[in-house]
Formats: structure tokens, C-alpha cells, sequence
């Protein structure tokens, strides 16, 4: 069990971590979600005690470690660039934390077969870490961790410079590996869908804060601030200024549409209501979808998806549609929402609806 | 991982080189018809080049093999009588040879004091902001920015009042002056070329700071170390002045004894010659064994 209480960092003046206060539980997975620079790695240096926060206290255990040594912490981490001891075999490479806390040499030998059996790497025991491929350089760095068998096992967007199948291929495999030692497992990373997959907690980061710790999926349907749900939205979370009179919610053209059921019970005055980009259609699809006029800005076509830009009440939406589309740019199109989708955000960006749809 | 992609780097780059000139060869054979006479003799500025750059060394070689008599006597582009009789005088004569010992003794303790020193300094360069440090870097490199002959009379008038006075150990201290910096601005630059996560990921395994130190971060800048050491050496090994300013029999350079060699009956050009070959050869041999280190020292921009 981790536990951070108010923990703060300055660095030469400026804030990179603002009175973070979060409990990691022993066994579970924990993902810190947010953009670069949002502080997640800052954050986590401080996990793992590289770093000494400004304020706060950091407790491993229920023992107060602030300012403890990286060394003497029970910690394993594991870096977005691929880091091994290039001078030593892959072999070494992983038994190196054993070899420090003196094990016996059967002992090391029986956890690093294992460990390599497990993340793959059993052809390549005697090469050094730089005549192997990227993925196996990663996996080389995860076994090590694995290995050594901490309570608290950091991860920073490990996988974010592996090719994409390999990226897939361990992603799934990772928070297995790492269950059953019952560490305390936090993973950072910047794609809210990597999140969504991995599943576990998430802490959504921005500017230095959690903006919102909670199960995962919990985090995505029910953001409690306007920052937490565009952090947790890729594409980001498309906004749209309404005003609610009575039964109606009135959009900034002037357009009058129905309340939905679940904003009814807002009190009459301005809003943001929140919308993901699957949310935007290009066709009517229920009669509770209410059509709006945009113009086409760009169009972006993935394969499966496109990501067609919009220009819409003032606003720049991004709807995301399956299939390849031919839309050009400046074409005006039609876009369709349905306000049972929203999540409706008061002007200061607190949620203001509190049961949401569950598709939302 | 920068310092360690190098090798492979630079290894793909010189490999690149001769791609580049076969297809330069394939656009000649194309326009041969055009540039045929400028293109023929391309060899001749490097041959020429070569030729003046080994004249003197061959020169000193070819006196070597002769005797006084010979060298006075008139030209001859290689000796009629060779003979190893000036190189017998040398490895006989213990005033001769012993200004090799002395020179080799102290240039290979300066060499390893430099590095020893080096290696922490530029760390705590490549490591930590500290207040100053880029002041203090770029002082150390000021050293060496002074003729030598600045320090030779505080030198001398310091080691005296020590007793150090001909002792291998004083000059092999007074040549850290220059030496120190050198390796310092050297390792900075390959150490700065480790990823501080290497580092890191060390110290979360447990791994303690000189055991980090030995095992785990000298063999990544391995290399660094072999340039900064035969930058040392050479440095060392031919600085002139402050060697003989510090020395006076017990620990006198061969180059002193070289520029001491005069004589009742003149000047023995033969073995002098024979003493500037043997002068040569340590310098040559450390720079065959650290040529694609320097190469490498080179790419990095701090050499």
C-alpha cells in the first residue's frame, strides 16, 4: 500500500506537483492518465523517492519514507526510453537486483529462467541488451522489475516507443505478470484508451493535480470536473454552451431543444454540456437527436474511423465516424447530438448532472 | 542510449563512405569523355601530402642507421653502411636509457592520477547543477589556455620548498595542471552521453554508488576513458619544459637528454636520430590502440 498525503513539488519556482493525495492499494493497478507534461513522471519519481517532494508525506506500508533513499525503498520502475546496462547480458541484466540483495546463485538462476521464460527473452539470455530489438529491450527492462519482486512497481509509458503490435501484445500481458506478485502497480501513460484497457484505477493528472482518482471506468462515465472528462477523451471531449430555460436547453444560435430526462433536475441558468466525438453523428439516428449545421475543417481518415472537424455554433467539434468518408474540406454538413449524451458541466467546470447514462 | 548507439553510428556512417564513392566512380565512368585528366590525378595532393608529413620522420630513421661519419660526409637518400650501432649506444648507455624509464614512470603516473581525478569531477560536471559549475568548467579550461612556461618558475620554487625536486612524482603532479582539465572536459562528454536513467534504475535496484560507479557506468564510457587517457599520455609525454625545469638526473626526461647531448667531440648526430626514433614509438603504439576511441571522442564533439 502506497499512500501520499498533500505531497507537492517545486522545482525552481514553479510548481510541478500540487497537493496530490492519493492511496494506492497493495495488488492494484493504477494508471496515471494525462498529457505530457501533466506532471506524470514527476509524480512518479516522487513514488519511487528519485525525488524528494517540496511538501507532504509520502507512507509505504504505513511507514512514513519521505525522503528515504531510492535504494533502501522497495521500488522497481521501468522507463519510457528503453533502459538496460548495456555492458552486461540480458542475463545479468535481469539477475542484477538479485545480485544486490545477495541471493543465492540456484535462487537467481531458477527467478531469472523464469522471468525471461515469461516476458520471452529465454533465446536471448547471453546477448547484451543493445543486439536486441526494441520490444526485447523493454522486456528485458520489465523482467528486471519483475524480478525483483517490489511492492511498488512503476511504470512510465512503458510501452509508448514500441511498434504498435508489440505494444498491444504486452500491454495485455503486463497487468497479469505483475498481479500476482501483489505490488502496488502504477503504469502512466498519455492515451486514454490505453487506460480504458488496462483497466484498474485511474488518476487523471493535469497541470500537476488529480483531478479525479477513481475505478476506471467510473473516471470515463462520470468525470467530476470538465478537465477530468477532456483529459479522459481522445479526441477531446467537444463542449457546447447551453443555457437551461424550464424544459428547454437554449444553444448560442438560438436553437431550443428538449431537456433530456436525467437534466431535469438542474436549476435554470447557463452550462457546458460535454459530448464525445462518438457522440456527434453524421445522420439522424433517434428521434431524441437534433440536427445543426457546421462547416467541414479537416478530415482525417484512420481505416477504420475517420475524424471529421467541425465547425459548429462557434464551437470546433470533432466527430468520429466508422468507416472511410469522403467529406471535403469547407463542405457544410449537417451534424446530429442528443442531449442524452451530454454531461452537463456548470461554468466553473464541476459535473452538475449526477446520474448519467450508462452509454455516456 | 546516445553514447552506446555511437559505435553503430559511426560504423554505419564510414561504412556509408565507400557506397559514396563507387557511385562517384559510376558518374565518372558516365562523364568520363568530359573530366578525364582532373579526375586521373586525384591521387596526387594526399600522396604529396603524405610524402612531406613522413619526409622528416624517414630522414630521422635514415640518420639513425648511419654513422656520424656517413651523416657529416655528403647526401644519400638511405645509408650505404647501415648499421644499429647508434641504437646499441642507447640501450647500453644508462644515462641514455634511463631518460626513457624516467619519461615512461612519470608520464604513466600522470596519466592514471588525471584520470582517477577526472573521472568523479567530470561525473559531478555531467550529474548535478551545482552554483558555478559552468563557470567552474569552463575555469578548469582556462588552464590550459597558459604556456606552460607561466608555471615553471612557480613550479620549481613550490617543489623545492617540498624536496620534490627530481622526483618522477613532481613532474608527474605539475603536468596535472593541463592534464586534469583535459580528462575532466573529455568524460564530461561521454558520461553526459549516458541517460541519466541508467543512473537511476541502478540505485532503485540497490545497486551502491561505487559499485554503480565501477560496474555498471565505467564500462559505458569505457571508451571516453581510453581518449581521455591517451590524451593524457601524450600531452605528458611530450611537454618539454616543465619536465626538465622540475628534473635535474634521477628523473630527467629523454627529451632533456636529447637536447643535452652535445658533446667534447661535437654532436652525436647518429644516436641523437636513433633517440628521436625510440622518442617516437610510444606515442605511435598508444595511438594504434586508441585510434577509433579518439574517432569515436571526435563524433562527439569534445576532443
Amino acid at each position: 500500500m502506497l499512500q501520499l498525503k498533500g505531497v507537492g513539488k517545486v522545482v525552481g519556482g514553479v510548481d510541478h506537483i500540487m497537493d496530490v493525495s492519493m492511496t494506492l492499494e497493495a495488488g492494484s493497478l493504477n494508471v496515471l492518465l494525462g498529457p505530457t507534461l501533466s506532471g506524470k513522471t514527476t509524480l512518479m519519481r516522487l513514488m519511487a523517492g528519485l525525488d524528494k517532494p517540496t511538501s507532504g508525506r509520502i507512507l509505504a506500508n504505513g511507514k512514513d519514507v519521505t525522503g528515504h533513499s531510492v535504494r533502501k525503498r522497495d521500488v522497481a520502475m521501468v522507463y519510457q526510453q528503453f533502459i538496460n546496462y548495456p555492458a552486461l547480458t540480458v542475463y545479468e541484466n535481469i539477475a542484477s537486483p538479485l545480485r544486490i540483495a545477495r541471493l543465492g546463485q540456484d535462487e537467481i538462476d531458477r527467478k531469472v529462467k523464469k522471468a525471461a521464460d515469461l516476458l520471452k527473452l529465454s533465446p536471448y539470455l547471453d546477448r547484451t541488451p543493445l543486439n536486441l530489438s526494441g520490444g526485447q529491450q523493454q522486456r528485458t527492462a520489465l523482467a528486471r522489475a519483475l524480478v525483483k519482486g517490489a511492492h511498488l512497481v512503476l511504470m512510465d509509458e512503458p510501452l509508448a516507443n514500441l511498434d504498435y503490435k508489440l505494444r498491444e501484445e504486452l500491454r495485455a500481458e503486463l497487468p497479469k505478470i505483475f498481479a500476482e506478485s501483489g505490488a502496488v502497480f502504477v503504469y502512466a501513460t498519455t492515451e486514454p484508451s490505453e487506460a480504458l484497457l488496462l483497466g484498474g484505477k485511474t488518476a487523471t493528472l493535469h497541470e500537476g493535480r488529480v483531478s479525479q482518482f477513481g475505478p476506471t471506468l467510473d473516471v470515463y462515465k462520470r468525470p467530476n470536473t470538465l478537465i477530468t472528462a477532456q483529459t479522459f477523451s481522445d479526441p477531446p471531449m467537444n463542449t457546447l454552451s447551453i443555457v437551461k430555460k424550464g424544459d428547454v436547453l437554449e444553444l448560442p444560435n438560438g436553437t431550443q431543444i428538449p431537456v433530456a430526462d436525467n437534466e431535469k433536475r438542474l436549476v435554470d441558468g447557463p452550462y457546458i454540456a460535454g459530448f464525445r466525438p462518438h457522440h456527434l453523428h453524421l445522420s439522424k439516428r433517434t428521434d431524441h437527436h437534433f440536427g445543426l449545421k457546421g462547416m467541414v475543417q479537416v478530415s482525417e481518415i484512420t481505416g477504420s474511423e475517420s475524424f471529421i472537424h467541425v465547425d459548429c455554433v462557434g464551437e470546433t467539434w470533432v466527430a468520429l465516424a466508422h468507416g472511410i468518408r469522403n467529406i471535403e474540406v469547407d463542405d457544410e454538413i449537417e451534424v446530429f447530438l442528443d442531449p442524452r449524451n451530454f454531461l452537463v458541466f456548470e461554468t466553473n467546470g464541476r459535473l452538475a448532472t449526477l446520474d448519467m447514462p450508462v452509454e455516456a | 542510449m546516445s553514447v552506446v548507439t555511437e559505435p553503430q553510428q559511426s560504423a554505419r556512417s564510414t561504412g556509408a563512405l565507400p557506397q559514396g564513392r563507387v557511385t562517384g566512380q559510376s558518374r565518372l565512368h558516365l562523364e568520363k569523355a568530359k573530366r578525364p585528366i582532373s579526375e586521373r590525378f586525384t591521387f596526387l595532393v594526399p600522396t604529396l601530402y603524405i610524402i612531406f608529413l613522413m619526409l622528416p620522420i624517414y630522414w630521422l630513421f635514415n640518420m639513425s642507421l648511419k654513422t656520424n661519419q656517413e651523416i657529416l660526409s655528403g647526401f644519400s637518400l638511405w645509408p650505404t653502411n647501415p648499421t644499429l650501432a647508434n641504437y646499441m649506444v642507447i640501450f647500453t648507455d644508462p644515462s641514455w636509457y634511463s631518460g626513457y624509464i624516467n619519461s615512461i614512470t612519470y608520464v604513466v603516473l600522470n596519466t592514471v592520477i588525471s584520470v582517477a581525478v577526472a573521472l568523479p569531477a567530470a561525473y559531478a560536471f555531467s550529474r548535478y547543477r551545482f552554483l558555478g559549475d559552468k563557470h567552474l568548467f569552463f575555469w578548469l579550461l582556462t588552464n590550459r589556455m597558459a604556456p606552460p612556461a607561466v608555471f615553471a618558475l612557480p613550479f620549481f620554487q613550490l617543489y623545492s620548498s617540498f624536496g620534490l625536486i627530481d622526483t618522477h612524482i613532481a613532474v608527474a603532479l605539475a603536468h596535472c595542471l593541463f592534464n586534469v582539465p583535459l580528462a575532466v572536459w573529455i568524460l564530461e562528454g561521454f558520461m553526459s552521453g549516458v541517460p541519466k536513467e541508467i543512473d537511476e534504475t541502478a540505485y532503485i535496484d540497490g545497486y551502491s554508488f561505487p559499485k554503480f560507479f565501477v560496474k555498471i557506468f565505467m564500462p559505458l564510457i569505457a571508451s571516453g576513458i581510453g581518449v581521455a587517457a591517451f590524451f593524457c599520455f601524450m600531452f605528458s609525454w611530450v611537454e618539454l619544459l616543465i619536465a626538465r625545469t622540475l628534473t635535474t638526473t634521477d628523473a630527467k626526461p629523454i627529451a632533456a637528454t636529447m637536447t643535452r647531448t652535445v658533446s667534447a667531440s661535437g654532436l652525436d648526430w647518429g644516436v641523437l636520430a636513433a633517440a628521436g626514433v625510440l622518442t617516437i614509438i610510444p606515442g605511435a603504439l598508444v595511438i594504434w590502440f586508441v585510434r577509433n576511441y579518439i574517432a569515436k571522442g571526435f563524433a562527439l564533439g569534445r576532443v
